[in-house]
């Protein structure tokens, strides 16, 4: 008896009679005369990436590198932040004092799911569709603790802002091919519009959002 | 929570042609103001943000190329995702049809000792009728996109791809969960708590449930990675917590390269939920460091009559589609009628030519003719599917596969037309059948129409009036002009409409 890879493949092959046998995929043209780069101004792209982010409902702050500590303080204490998950490798002098500490590695999905935030840095930011990503890299950790908390507080500097979503998905190549870097993209907080249709913010992901955007230019 | 007094929807046969589905539907006001707002808003949301898209032409005409090229070397392109997805740690199983999917996923929770599953919300595991097949194994499979969840809880189905539970207002959809979910005899009906009583519920599952089932949004032949978008973190939530991770993909759903997501990363989005991107999409290749994710993945590709509609050329870019549902929110008949009506998991524009060519012409004749053929679908398709053009096809194919019987050969209609094909192809045949309708039409003519015809003509008229043929026709001009000009002079005679 065959298997059905070999009937599912013997079937497709018997589908496909019409094409030449010399046919080579990339003898299929594709155009590709979209836009790959924004060679536009640096600061136009990082106000359209903040004007963006801030579109889907997501909050935004912008800073100078000094003023960054202070920053992740301030937003701690505005939403009353106790206990913060960080990654293990949390840059220097990103903790707010005065505020516990939940550090990985190790943590349990309830570890998780009691605490009050989780602080993190991002591999990049998109500015043409206000999404920030994760790849697993320096300052991001796994995935579940930017999932469970519900307050995913980010940080991102200016020079991690592309404008395109081609720039990134070329940027992000290397770490696709490797297992043990899984991506996500992150548009605003968890929504959905089941209900008919009207927006609500907030469905299993984080409900809250932030963004500390990290740059020397004056932005608003 | 079963889902047992549902009629099973995997894609089988039609119960009822769409026209008297449709008959139905037309006559539920609530759905048909609840499916008008709906699609007139989500209309309008996709045209802003197409249109802040300088290069949309040029990313569509990408997006049908890649899907042709990967169309035209399916063969090749699966073996190397399945290499790829097996060099990175995951396990790939080929199912020819539902039946064996099925029995696959079945097999896996099974193996785990497992008793329920978490689920992203997933078009291919309704067409396979999955949670049944499972239901049938004690298996409970808990959908946890919101609206999917509405509809499981209240054993309904769904209406549209994307909002399955668009036919649904908020006051009955809290009715569903205070009749189904525990502490709710106090929920309203905004929709924020509505929302917040679905997280409470569906957390607990997410933090306990071993194991995950979910479809493809895209698989990726280089890398083996594979790709979800999702709205509502439901899905990563299960692609993250649970042990076991299974995803049924189609055969079709599949890119050639890492690159290629450019360009659905773009079109996908703004043509479906009409936002510049979704608010979360997952990408994983193989198996995850220990701790982030599942320690074990499989992934199913699943045949069930995709490779019939690749054998059919015309047909065949159906299987470009990625299921973004644009062509649902423009279609002006999906609009009043739903998805209902279509009786299939795929509904809209898009439902009536896959759904027939999946099942075959003669089990579900009625949906290629579920359309205008105003050709607004092919318009905002973002892989450029022809539907129309598909739609005609498929009616030829109706007409062909009903000639072939010996009651669709003896029919009123097949003998009516194949006189008519008579007529017209002869000059002389055409000519004394006009004469032979001017004398017929004289008692049925009146104020320079007809407004009935008579027999089965009859429901022709029924919407719309008909000219009669006309006392002069041009030919018939024309011959009379010339014998006269042959003699003398040409009398001027005005060609009646
Ligand atoms: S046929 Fe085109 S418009 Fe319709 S759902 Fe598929 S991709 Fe979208």
């Amino acid at each position: 008896m065959s298997s059905p890879r070999d009937v599912v493949l013997g079937r497709i092959r018997a589908a496909l009679k019409d094409v030449p046998p010399t046919e080579q995929p990339k003898d299929v043209y594709i155009d590709r005369a979209y836009l790959h780069v924004d060679d536009g101004d640096v600061h136009k792209r990082l106000e359209l990436f903040i004007d963006r982010v801030r579109d889907y409902k997501a909050k935004v702050k912008v800073v100078r590198p000094e003023a960054l500590a202070a920053a992740i303080v301030e937003s701690c204490a505005a939403r009353s932040v106790k206990r913060l998950v960080v990654p293990a490798d949390l840059p220097d002098g990103w903790a707010p004092p005065g505020v516990e500490l939940v550090r990985e590695p190790g943590l349990t999905n309830e570890q998780l799911d009691q605490s009050d935030g989780v602080l993190t840095a991002c591999a990049l930011g998109i500015a043409q569709t206000g999404t920030i990503v994760l790849d697993s890299g320096p300052g991001q950790g796994r995935r579940a603790i930017t999932l469970v908390p519900d307050y995913h507080l980010c940080v991102i500097r200016q020079d991690q802002v592309v404008g395109l979503v081609p720039e990134a998905v070329v940027k992000l190549e290397a770490a696709a091919a490797e297992p043990s870097r899984p991506i996500t993209f992150i548009s605003g907080p968890s929504a959905t519009s089941d209900i008919e249709l009207n927006r609500v913010e907030g469905v299993h992901g984080p409900r809250t959002l932030e963004v500390i955007v990290v740059t020397e230019l004056d932005v608003v | 929570m079963s889902r047992e007094g549902v009629p099973p929807l995997p894609v089988s046969a039609p119960a009822m042609p769409f026209q008297d589905a449709a008959r139905l539907s037309l006559g539920d006001t609530q759905l048909r103001f609840n499916m008008g707002k709906a699609t007139t808003t989500i209309r309008a949301k996709r045209y802003k943000v197409v249109d802040e898209m300088p290069d949309w032409q040029n990313l569509r005409e990408a997006g049908r190329a890649i899907k042709d090229r990967t169309l035209r070397h399916l063969d090749k392109y699966l073996i190397q995702l399945e290499e790829s997805v097996t060099r990175v740690g995951g396990k790939v199983h080929w199912a020819a049809d539902a039946e064996d999917a099925n029995r696959i996923v079945a097999g896996i929770v099974k193996s785990h000792g497992a008793k329920e599953v978490v689920k992203i919300k997933s078009l291919t595991t309704d067409e396979i009728g999955l949670n049944e097949a499972l239901a049938h194994q004690g298996i409970k499979a808990y959908e946890t996109d919101l609206a999917e969840l509405i509809i499981q809880l209240a054993d309904e189905r769904s209406s549209h791809i994307l909002v399955p539970a668009i036919h649904k207002s908020r006051a009955e959809i809290r009715e569903i969960f205070r009749r189904t979910l525990e502490n709710t005899e106090h929920l309203g009906d905004e929709p924020k708590e509505l929302a917040a009583a679905a997280r409470a519920h569906l957390r607990r599952k997410f933090l306990t449930v071993p194991v995950a089932v979910s479809g493809v949004n895209f698989g990726v032949a280089d890398t083996g990675t594979i790709c979800i978008v999702e709205s509502e973190g439901n899905g990563r939530m299960c692609l993250t917590l649970p042990k076991v991770l299974v995803s049924v993909m189609g055969i079709e759903k599949l890119v050639p390269t890492w690159r290629d997501l450019e360009v659905f990363l773009q079109l996908l989005p703004r043509s479906s939920t009409a936002e510049r991107m979704n608010p979360y999409t997952s990408f994983w290749t193989g198996i995850a460091p220990p701790g982030d994710g599942p320690d074990e993945f499989h992934l199913i590709l699943l045949d069930d009559g995709r490779s019939k509609v690749l054998a059919d050329r015309n047909g065949r870019q159906a299987l470009h589609c990625i299921r973004c549902s644009a062509c649902l929110n423009i279609c002006p008949v999906y609009e009043r009628t739903g998805g209902h009506a279509y009786n299939s998991v795929y509904p809209g524009p898009i439902g009536a030519i896959l759904t027939p060519q999946l099942v075959g012409v003669e089990n579900a004749g009625s949906l290629p003719y579920a359309s205008s053929l105003c050709g607004a679908c092919y318009e905002v398709c973002p892989v450029k599917i022809n539907i129309p053009e598909v739609l005609l096809h498929l009616r030829g194919e109706v007409v062909r596969h009903k000639q072939a019987t010996l009651a669709g050969k003896l029919s009123g209609e097949n003998i009516a037309m194949q006189t008519v094909a008579r007529v017209f192809a002869s000059p002389r045949r055409y000519e004394a059948a006009q004469k032979a309708g001017r004398l017929g039409q004289k008692l049925m003519v009146k104020g320079g129409v007809i407004e009935r015809l008579p027999g089965q003509l009859g429901g022709w008229t029924a919407v719309r009036d008909v000219y009669p043929i006309a006392p002069q026709t041009f030919r018939e001009w024309w011959k009379q002009r010339e014998k006269v000009s042959n003699t003398k002079t040409v009398p001027r005679q005005e060609a009646r409409p």
